[in-house]
């Protein structure tokens, strides 16, 4: 590599291939699973550790009488495999002593051998009663995720990377489901371990058990040294792993152009001098990860070696049996188990908190605004919709024109959905302080064709955005048939209008599906018709099992253009009396669009639309045009009136003056 | 095995050193019971205090060796899998840099992703495993065995009934849980796929307000998750109690055994210890090996993934290329009775034998409906594909005589999906050319009508880039792209319907370098917008793979119906719009 090259690559990733703090590493995603020392490093501390242990109890607290049960098994399995290994003690001793006879080795063997029988049966029924408990817990809780996920505003889903949310699926709910499963337990059954090992241990010969003592700082001090390093080295590699992911996915995205420039030898440059990187930071890191067991392990057989060398001494000094010392000898050797073992489980409770925690926060995130209290709602009958108002609300209280009023009862009004639109000067932006639409005002009489253009980041998108209340205005107002839409029950206004968005993702599931999204109760031949209409039906037929071909969500067997009729039909079969169309033929050439104008001024007629377009041509024949620029509307007019007034409009169509 | 040496060479004294200071680990290990066995029947029993205290120093050396190998292996071992795991990483970037476009489809850019990272990983830790446990399991097994038979040949005899049950234990578990994980990991696919719908589908799904349906579309997923993980997970907790219950009753066997043989006086106590110990080593290993095994299927998953893409066959190349030093100089381009389709065996022609030839320095227009073939077409030209049956001819030359590269760096495309890259925009247009200076991006910037947004940016072109150019507008992002495109300073430069978010005016004044810098160049232009290539040489209409149509403006009005059809959709019949 030239040196120029070498020290562009070195200061363009100086800052991102830094080690990242703890608490940064927390909010790193995607990249954790399976990488770097296993158990001995913590992808992050939590921070409100007791609510979110509190929180994550009350996912198996339900099933108290099982845990307990578990509980109990946890505790009958440690015990049995204390008292098993202490059994030998007499055995061996029998063996040894004056009155050694074959029935009392048998005696012992049985006793033993019930032990045994015991402790295996509470093994199973520990782990069989956890299993369930736990994947019950993670059932409810990527449930609840899910849930609170679909409840959640459209501007989450604008703020937050879908990496982000996905890992919080996959990788936290992981490490969440690790912890229930197995940790818990293994914390708990290792302390009783110890415990009950350090108490035979003081029993059998307190003398020794001074020398193991004296071994337990010495391993907890290697223990802290090492998982320092690891950890230091741990996220150095995960800022590494991180940048190097980063690098992958954007030359993997845009590799033809890549292959188009002659750019192959450049990409693998600069990849090689990541890949580098990773590897030397990955070496230390798997290296510290992978030293944990060797020296604990061998650490206890020191203390092994120097139990056996002073309880042979003890024994002939003192009079210490040899059934003592051969399970004593064993209890030293085994004693770095569980204290090794909580070191790391002690680890995989800060990821799973972390992760638990993650998980809290996108529940907790904010859902959409609670609809107000005596919201009107709209009621479906045969052949129209209904508003019905309550008469406690403050629409109804402050009515005074009450000529549309269908009919009222007791509590509520009646009123007919016919599908105006009016903004009275709204005023919004998706952060408060960058202003994206200015003091907008518009009104589209019930079945009128209202056209937005104008360039990209102009406002037309954030337009439709408002008035099915994905984002809600800061101020002026929107007003269905005179109704405010905030007081409007939020999932009956998006009922009453259909939109067909430029975005061209189908759901895994077939055609015949996919267009029923648009009204779940449609029949199939409504579907087939929704589909003629939108010129949709003479390719599906071609499909390899026509109407119940099978689409994925990106499958590639369909162009984006056939893709775009799939989601007209759909809008096709909603009764809704408003239609939002955002760039919605855009990816259908010319030919095709002129094809389906028929069915399209059939789905439009009686319908109040709304229609965002590039091309001019799909908006001429609309009843009213509004021209944004920068947030506001600069020209407003019909197609003919619009060329008349020779403004932008003109400049635009007549190709005299440019959208950017 | 012969494709993984190339990893495993450069690092090959790691691969032996590892595992061989394991082995030093291991020896130890199985020496440690003996010597304690030593200390009870030699030193205790004779009183023997030099012999205790000799052979207690003895045990300490061997556990420090014994640390010394653990950690020697450690470090050897993950120096050998990451280098491993680099090199193949490296070696899967540098096979997509080599693949066509007709191998780049087979793969969707999220699996390639993933191969390079994920997959990876998995082996590397495979490989981590494998190194550290591959002679230690083996090592105890053996080693634990002749100890058991130096102490108590007849005890030793346990083994014979132990050993196959064991076994017979470890292959059924692996044989039934193994595909049992398979199903868990398709349920976790499906149930990650229902999250990413509704990330993407969010607006879709809160406008039709289906999301009480998404909600149940996911609980039978997730429940679909939970039963196969129960089913799965039911067996793997079956394996442990079952082993430790052979291991418990092999103990109880050998205490039993040995007990009498003690009592007969033809057995020390100290080595029936000693052979309890050997025991429990010979049967846990052979579970660390029945676990190593579990734990591997995803790993010998992802190497199955890895190796579709390294043995993936690059179908095209430039090693017959019979002039590799040629460049292209004029760029006349021509087709001789092209044919192509994408998947071999469709009857189907995707281009069905197209001939034409455009003249160095003319402009080419292509219109036609989606599906006709425009971009295939040019595909080819830069042998993005390759014509199945026919030529191509760049300077009179078959594309497959010149070197990819050379080929490529005469032809300038810019593509119908395209990508900046994060980065800055001096950076990006750099992309063109390397070398070029602050005029050469300020000129092609003009003629790509780009520079008077990039100087209304604070940083001009230093100004940055998100990841996929997205703080630029759609107009601005393909703008940028020509830009680059152009500093190349192509012969033959091809614009894949690059212009479809510029409006006309911006659109025609880019049309104005046509005739200025790139007057020698030869421009190939695809568009919906009859405007864009209206005042081309010559227009072609692609209807079905098939040539609808060749000529002017004018002429093809007169004779050619589809670009009649194609022209009236988009010009009102009766008010031609003003010029």
């Amino acid at each position: 590599m030239k040196e120029e090259r070498l020290n562009f690559l070195q200061a363009k990733y100086e800052s991102k291939l830094k080690p990242k703090s703890l608490e940064e590493l927390t909010k790193m995603t995607g990249t954790k699973g399976g990488h770097g020392p296993r158990g001995a490093m913590a992808a992050g501390k939590p921070k409100n550790t007791k609510d979110t242990i509190k929180r994550l109890l009350s996912y198996i607290s339900g099933e108290k009488l099982l845990l307990t049960i578990v509980f109990v098994c946890v505790i009958l399995q440690t015990v049995t495999s204390l008292i098993a290994g202490y059994m030998l003690r007499p055995i061996i001793n029998d063996l040894t002593g004056e009155d050694a006879s074959v029935s009392g080795l048998l005696k012992g063997l049985m006793v033993m051998t019930i032990i045994y029988v015991v402790g295996i049966f509470a093994q199973y029924l520990q782990q069989r009663i956890m299993i369930g408990v736990s994947q019950n817990a993670l059932m409810k809780l990527r449930n609840d995720l899910f849930q609170k996920l679909s409840k959640l505003p459209v501007k989450y889903f604008d703020t937050n990377s879908n990496g982000d949310i996905m890992s919080r699926f996959t990788n936290d709910v992981d490490s969440v489901g690790q912890m229930l499963n197995s940790t818990v337990i293994q914390l708990f059954s290792g302390i009783i371990q110890i415990v009950g090992t350090l108490g035979l241990m003081i029993y059998t010969n307190w003398i020794l058990t001074l020398i193991t003592i004296v071994m337990i700082p010495l391993m907890m001090k290697a223990l802290k040294a090492i998982t320092k390093r690891s950890r230091k080295y741990y996220s150095s590699q995960q800022a590494a792993i991180g940048t190097m992911n980063g690098y992958i996915e954007e030359t993997m995205t845009g590799q033809r152009v890549v292959k188009v420039f002659n750019h192959e030898e450049e990409a693998e440059e600069e990849f090689e001098y990541l890949n580098e990187d990773l590897r030397n930071k990955q070496i230390k890191a798997q290296f510290f990860g992978g030293i944990m067991g060797p020296v604990m392990g061998n650490l206890s057989q020191v203390s092994y070696a120097l139990t056996a060398c002073i309880g042979g001494v003890l024994c002939v000094a003192n009079g210490f049996d040899v059934g003592g010392l051969t399970i004593f000898v064993n209890y030293s050797r085994q004693f770095s188990m569980p204290i090794n073992n909580l070191a790391m489980q002690v680890n995989t409770i800060f990821a799973a908190l972390a992760g638990a925690e993650r998980v809290f926060a996108a529940m907790d995130a904010e859902p959409e605004t609670m609809d107000i209290e005596d919201c009107i709602t709209i009621k479906e009958e045969k052949d129209r919709n209904l508003y019905v108002i309550p008469k406690a609300g403050d629409y109804a209280k402050n009515l005074t024109d009450r000529s549309d009023i269908v009919s009222e009862d007791e509590l509520y009004l009646y009123k007919e959905v016919k599908g105006a639109v009016t903004l009275n000067n709204v005023t919004f932006g998706y952060i408060p302080e960058t202003i994206v639409l200015k003091d907008i005002s518009l009104y589209a009489k019930p079945g009128q064709k209202i056209a937005f253009v104008g360039s990209t980041g102009a406002g037309k998108t954030t337009i439709t955005n408002l008035i099915n209340r994905f984002y809600d205005v800061q101020s002026g107002e929107i007003l269905i048939d005179g109704i405010p839409v905030k007081s409007i029950r939020r999932d009956d206004l998006r009922r009453n209008i259909a939109m067909v968005l430029q975005d061209t993702h189908l759901f895994t599931g077939s055609v015949m599906e996919n267009i029923r999204y648009g009204r779940l109760e449609a029949t199939d031949e409504e579907v087939i018709e929704a589909a003629k209409i939108a010129s949709a039906h003479s390719f599906i037929i071609r499909l390899e099992n026509g109407y119940d071909t099978i689409l994925e969500g990106d499958g590639s067997n369909l162009s984006q253009g056939q893709r775009q009729l799939i989601n007209i039909a759909r809008a096709a079969i909603s009764k809704a009396p408003i239609l939002i169309l955002d760039e919605a033929t855009s990816s259908v050439d010319t030919r095709t669009e002129k094809h389906i104008e028929h069915g399209m001024d059939r789905i439009m007629s009686s319908r109040t639309t709304l229609v965002i377009a590039h091309r001019l041509s799909t908006v001429r024949d609309s009843n009213a045009i509004m021209v944004l620029e920068k947030g506001s509307i600069i020209e407003r007019g019909d197609h003919k009136e619009l060329l008349e007034e020779k403004g932008r409009y003109y400049e635009l169509y007549t190709g005299k003056s440019e959208l950017t | 095995m012969k494709k993984y040496s190339k990893y495993i060479r450069p690092y090959l004294s790691a691969f032996i050193l590892g595992p061989i200071l394991m082995i030093v680990e291991v020896i130890g290990e199985v020496l440690m019971p003996k010597l304690m066995a030593n200390i009870i029947d030699l030193g205790i029993v004779n009183e023997d205090y030099a012999y205790i205290w000799g052979h207690g120093i003895l045990m300490v050396i061997v556990a420090l060796l014994m640390m010394v190998g653990g950690v020697g292996g450690a470090y050897f071992a993950a120096k050998a899998s990451v280098g491993f795991s680099s090199d193949m990483r490296r070696d899967i970037f540098g096979k997509v840099q080599k693949m066509s476009f007709a191998n780049l489809d087979q793969f969707s850019t999220g699996s390639l992703v993933t191969r390079m990272t994920n997959d990876t990983t998995q082996v590397q830790n495979l490989l981590n495993m494998m190194l550290r446990m591959m002679l230690r399991a083996p090592g105890m097994l053996i080693g634990g065995i002749i100890m058991a038979i130096v102490l108590n040949p007849d005890l030793a005899k346990v083994l014979l009934v132990a050993l196959p049950i064991i076994i017979i234990v470890v292959v059924l578990s692996i044989k039934f849980v193994f595909p049992k994980f398979k199903i868990m990991q398709d349920k976790l696919d499906k149930l990650n796929s229902n999250v990413q719908e509704i990330m993407i589908s969010i607006r879709v799904i809160k406008s039709f307000v289906r999301e009480d349906y998404e909600n149940v579309r996911f609980e039978e997923s997730n429940s679909n998750l939970k039963e196969s993980t129960l089913k799965a997970m039911k067996f793997i907790i079956l394996l442990m109690p079952t082993m430790s219950l052979i291991m418990n009753f092999t103990t109880l066997a050998v205490v039993w055994f040995g007990g009498k043989e003690i009592l007969a006086g033809r057995m020390d106590v100290g080595n029936l210890t000693a052979f309890i110990t050997y025991i429990t080593q010979i049967l846990g290993s052979l579970l660390m090996v029945s676990f190593m095994f579990l734990q591997s299927s995803r790993a010998f998953a992802s190497l199955a993934r890895i190796r579709e893409v390294l043995d993936c066959k690059i179908d095209i190349n430039d090693d017959n290329a019979a002039q590799k030093e040629k460049l292209v100089n004029s760029g006349s381009v021509e087709f001789k009775d092209v044919s192509f389709k994408y998947y071999k065996n469709n009857s189907e022609w995707v281009l069905d034998h197209i001939s034409f030839k455009i003249e160095s320095g003319k402009t080419l227009g292509i219109i036609g409906s989606t599906g006709s073939g425009k971009t295939t077409l040019v595909s080819m030209i830069p042998r993005l594909y390759d014509a199945d049956e026919g030529t191509i001819l760049v300077d009179g030359v078959d594309t497959r005589e010149y070197s990819l590269h050379n080929l490529r760096e005469g032809v300038g495309m810019v593509l119908q999906k395209n990508v900046l890259f994060s980065g800055s925009i001096s950076e990006n247009l750099r992309w063109g050319n390397e070398e070029a200076t602050q005029e050469e991006l300020e000129q092609a910037s003009k003629d790509a009508e780009a520079y008077e947004f990039i100087s209304n940016k604070p940083e001009k072109f230093e100004s940055e880039l998100g990841q996929g150019g997205v703080n630029v507008s759609g107009g601005q992002k393909q703008r940028l792209c020509i830009a680059r495109a152009l500093l190349k300073k192509p012969k033959i430069l091809i614009l894949d319907d690059s212009t479809s978010a510029v409006d006309t005016a911006t659109e025609a004044r880019i049309r104005e370098c046509f005739y200025g810098t790139l007057k020698d160049t030869t421009k190939i232009i695809i568009a919906q917008r009859i405007s864009s290539v209206k005042e081309a040489d010559v227009i072609m209409v692609l209807d079905d793979g098939k040539i609808a149509g060749m000529g002017t403006h004018d002429e093809l009005l007169k004779s050619c119906v589809p670009y009649g059809e194609i022209y009236y959709s988009q010009v009102d019949k009766n008010e031609e719009v003003a010029e």
